[in-house]
C-alpha cells in the first residue's frame, strides 16, 4: 500500500503543477483538460462509494451528473433572462452565484439519490443495475422532450457563473475552485470509510446477511451511501456545467453512466483516488488516441475489454503489487 | 376518426412490440441460460441490419438480406462468444456490464470503420409496398403487418423450440441447474454458444427489418436495447413468456402514451403546455410503468423469486 500512497501524493503534486504550467506556457487548452479530470474525476469518486465500497452497481450515475448540471443551467438561464423559474409555492428567481447554486445542487442531487434509491435499493443484482439505468434514461428522455430549456440542443449559459472575489471566466482561478472541491471530496470519502458507518457499508458488499445479523440495518445504510454517492456525482455535474457553460441532455445518457463506471474501474475499484486515476488516463487516451484516429473508442473498447480480461483490478493495482515483490 | 387513430396506434404498437420480443427473448435466454447481462445485444441488432442492408445492396432482394441479417449476427455472435464472452460467464454482473459495454464500442466503431458514418437504407420489397384494408375505415401497412405475423412466427417457433425439441429440454436443463446438466455430459460450452448465437440471430433478424422502416445506422441498436431492458425487467429475467408478454405491453404503452397523453391533457391545460408536457411524460411513460411493477414485484411479473 505504501506505493499506492506514494503515488497518490505524486498525483496531487500534478494536479497543482500541471495547470501552473499550462498557465506559465500560456497553454490555457491544458487547463481545461487538467479541470476536466479533476471535475470527472469528482463524479467518479462520488460512484465509487456506492460501487466500489459497497457493491451497489448503479448503472444510472448519468441521472445526477445531468441534474447537477441542469439546475446549475437552469438557474443560470433564468438570471440571465430575470424570468421566474416559478411563482408557485413560493417565488423563486434563478441566481449565477456559485454559492447559491451549490447548495442548491446538492439539496435537488440528495434528494433525486433519495427517490430512486428508496425504489431501486428494494431489488439487488441485475434487477439494481437495471432500474438505475432505467431511471436515468427516464430523466434522459424527459430532458429531450422537454422543449423549455432547449430540449435536444441543448442549453448555452454564456457566462459562467460567479464567485465572490474570484474571476471564474480565467481557466486556472476555475481550476482551482474545482480542485478545492476534489480535495474535500476526497476529504469526506476518507473520513468515511475510515469510519464506523464505512466499515458497515464496507462490509455489505462482502456478505450483506451478516451485516444484518449483528444488528445493523443494511437497508438505510445502502440508502444513506446511495445519496452521498449521488450527491458528490450532481456536484461534478454542476461544476461540467460551468466548465462548458453548456449543458445537453448526453451528460444523461446511458453512455454517461458507462464511463463514470469506466472511471471507477479503469483507476481502480475501491481506492480513493482511483476514478481520479481512471479519468485521467481516459482523457489522456481520448486525446492521444484521438490525434491519430477517429475511431480511438475503438481502441478504448479494446483496452477496456483486456483490462477486465486481465488486469482486472485497476491501474492503481499495478503500484500495490511491486510492493509484496520487494518484501 | 378517434377510434381508427387509435386502432392504427395499437396496430404500431404491437408491431413495436414484436420487435421488441424479438430483440428481448435473446437477451433473457442468455440471461437465464449463462447468467450473462449483454449490453452489447443491440450491436447484433446493428450488425444484422448492416449485413441485410449489404446483401441486398449486392443482389437486390430483401429476402436473401433477411437471410443475411439472421446468419451474419449468428457468425459475429458465435466469434464474440468464442473470442470474449465466454470468459465472463464466471464473472461478477459489474465485470459483464463492463466487458459488454466495451464490446460495444469496440463493435460500433468496427462498423462505422468499415461502412462509413452515413446511414444506409433497406428497400422494402415491391409485394410488402402499400397498405392493406383491415376492414371498411382501416386500412394498415403490409409491411407493418408483415413483422407482426414474423414476430408471432418465431415466437411460436421459440415455443416449440424450448418444450418439443431436445436443444430446448437442455435449454430449460440450463435454466435450472448448469451444474447437473454438465455433469449428466451435456457439451455445456457447446450449448452455451448455440444459444448466444440463436439470441444474437434474433435480434439481428429485428435489425434488419426495422432497418428497412428507418435506417441503417452506427448506434441503432442502443435505444433499443434499452427498451429491452425494461422489457425483461418487467416481464421477469430468464422468462420467455415475461419476455413476450412485456414486449407488447411496453410497445403498446410506449406507442398509445405518446400520442395519446397529449391529446387527454389538454382536457384539464392549456394546449401548449399540454402538448409539452404530455410529450415529456409520454416519453418517460414506460419507465414509470417499470418501476411501478418492480415496486409490485421487484422480480417482475413472471420472473422466479
Amino acid at each position: 500500500m505504501i506505493i499506492e500512497k506514494i503515488f497518490n501524493k505524486w498525483i496531487l503534486f500534478f494536479l497543482f503543477t500541471i495547470p501552473v504550467l499550462g498557465f506559465v506556457f500560456e497553454e490555457p487548452y491544458y487547463i481545461t483538460l487538467t479541470t476536466k479530470v479533476v471535475i470527472l474525476g469528482i463524479a467518479g469518486i462520488g460512484l465509487n462509494l456506492a460501487l466500489g465500497y459497497c457493491g451497489l452497481i448503479s448503472f444510472g450515475h448519468a441521472a445526477f451528473f445531468g441534474l447537477g448540471g441542469y439546475v446549475t443551467g437552469i438557474l443560470s438561464f433564468h438570471a440571465l433572462n430575470s424570468e421566474l423559474i416559478f411563482s408557485w409555492p413560493f417565488v423563486t428567481s434563478g441566481s449565477s452565484d456559485m454559492l447559491v447554486i451549490w447548495p442548491i445542487v446538492i439539496l435537488s442531487s440528495a434528494f433525486l439519490a433519495l427517490i430512486i434509491g428508496l425504489l431501486s435499493l428494494r431489488t439487488t443484482g441485475v434487477y439494481f443495475i437495471m432500474i438505475t439505468l432505467a431511471f436515468a434514461q427516464m430523466l434522459y428522455f424527459f430532458a429531450i422532450s422537454w422543449p423549455n430549456y432547449g430540449g435536444e440542443d441543448g442549453l448555452s449559459i454564456y457566462m459562467r457563473n460567479s464567485l465572490p472575489m474570484v474571476n471564474t471566466m480565467d481557466p486556472l482561478s476555475f481550476y482551482f475552485i474545482c480542485l478545492f472541491w476534489l480535495l474535500i471530496v476526497i476529504f469526506i470519502s476518507a473520513m468515511l470509510i475510515n469510519s464506523s458507518f464505512g466499515m458497515a457499508f464496507q462490509a455489505i458488499k462482502q456478505n450483506e446477511e451478516r451485516v444484518k445479523s449483528v444488528g445493523i440495518e443494511t437497508f438505510k445504510v445502502k440508502l444513506l451511501v446511495f445519496v452521498i454517492s449521488g450527491t458528490i456525482t450532481g456536484l461534478a455535474g454542476s461544476l461540467y456545467t460551468d466548465l462548458n457553460r453548456f449543458i445537453s441532455p448526453s451528460v444523461l445518457n446511458w453512455q454517461m453512466s458507462g464511463e463514470i463506471m469506466i472511471f471507477v474501474i479503469l483507476g481502480g475499484i475501491a481506492r480513493l483516488y482511483g476514478p481520479l486515476v481512471g479519468a485521467a488516463f481516459f482523457i489522456v487516451l481520448e486525446q492521444t488516441l484521438g490525434s491519430y484516429t477517429e475511431n480511438w473508442q475503438f481502441w478504448l473498447g479494446l483496452i477496456l475489454i483486456l483490462e477486465i480480461l486481465y488486469v482486472r483490478t485497476g491501474i492503481l493495482s499495478l503500484f500495490e503489487k511491486k510492493l509484496k515483490y520487494e518484501k | 376518426m378517434t377510434s381508427i387513430l387509435f386502432f392504427e396506434q395499437l396496430l404500431n404498437g404491437i408491431q413495436f412490440g414484436t420487435m421488441l420480443f424479438l430483440m428481448s427473448a435473446g437477451l433473457t435466454l442468455i440471461f437465464g441460460v449463462m447468467g450473462l447481462i449483454n449490453l452489447a445485444h443491440g450491436s447484433f441488432y446493428m450488425i444484422g441490419a448492416f449485413s441485410a442492408a449489404l446483401i441486398a445492396g449486392l443482389t437486390g432482394s430483401f429476402w436473401l438480406a433477411l437471410l443475411a441479417s439472421l446468419s451474419g449476427a449468428a457468425i459475429a455472435g458465435v466469434l464474440i462468444e468464442i473470442l470474449i464472452i465466454r470468459r465472463l460467464y464466471r464473472r461478477d454482473h459489474l465485470d459483464q456490464v463492463l466487458a459488454t459495454f466495451a464490446l460495444i464500442l469496440l463493435l460500433s466503431e468496427g462498423v462505422r470503420w468499415c461502412f462509413g458514418a452515413f446511414p444506409l437504407y433497406l428497400d422494402i420489397p415491391e409485394n410488402l409496398n402499400g397498405t392493406l384494408p383491415i376492414s371498411n375505415d382501416i386500412i394498415y401497412s403490409k409491411y407493418r403487418l408483415f413483422i407482426i405475423f414474423m414476430g408471432l412466427l418465431i415466437a411460436t417457433g421459440l415455443y416449440i423450440l424450448i418444450t418439443k425439441t431436445r436443444l430446448g429440454v437442455r435449454i430449460r436443463a440450463g435454466q435450472n441447474d448448469r451444474q447437473m446438466i454438465s455433469a449428466l455430459g451435456v457439451d455445456i460450452s457447446k450449448l452455451y454458444t448455440i444459444v448466444f448465437a440463436l439470441g444474437a440471430s434474433l435480434a439481428g433478424l429485428a435489425g434488419a427489418m426495422i432497418g428497412a422502416i428507418q435506417s441503417v445506422e452506427v448506434g441503432m441498436g442502443e435505444p433499443i436495447l434499452i427498451l429491452a431492458f425494461v422489457v425483461i425487467v418487467i416481464g421477469g429475467i430468464g422468462s420467455i413468456k415475461g419476455a413476450l408478454i412485456g414486449s407488447i405491453l411496453v410497445g403498446v404503452t410506449d406507442t398509445i402514451g405518446r400520442i395519446f397523453l397529449p391529446e387527454l391533457l389538454k382536457i384539464f391545460m392549456e394546449p401548449s403546455s399540454a402538448t409539452s408536457v404530455g410529450s415529456s411524460i409520454g416519453s418517460m411513460l414506460i419507465y414509470i410503468l417499470m418501476a411501478f411493477v418492480l415496486i409490485i414485484k421487484p422480480s417482475g411479473l413472471f420472473g422466479k423469486t
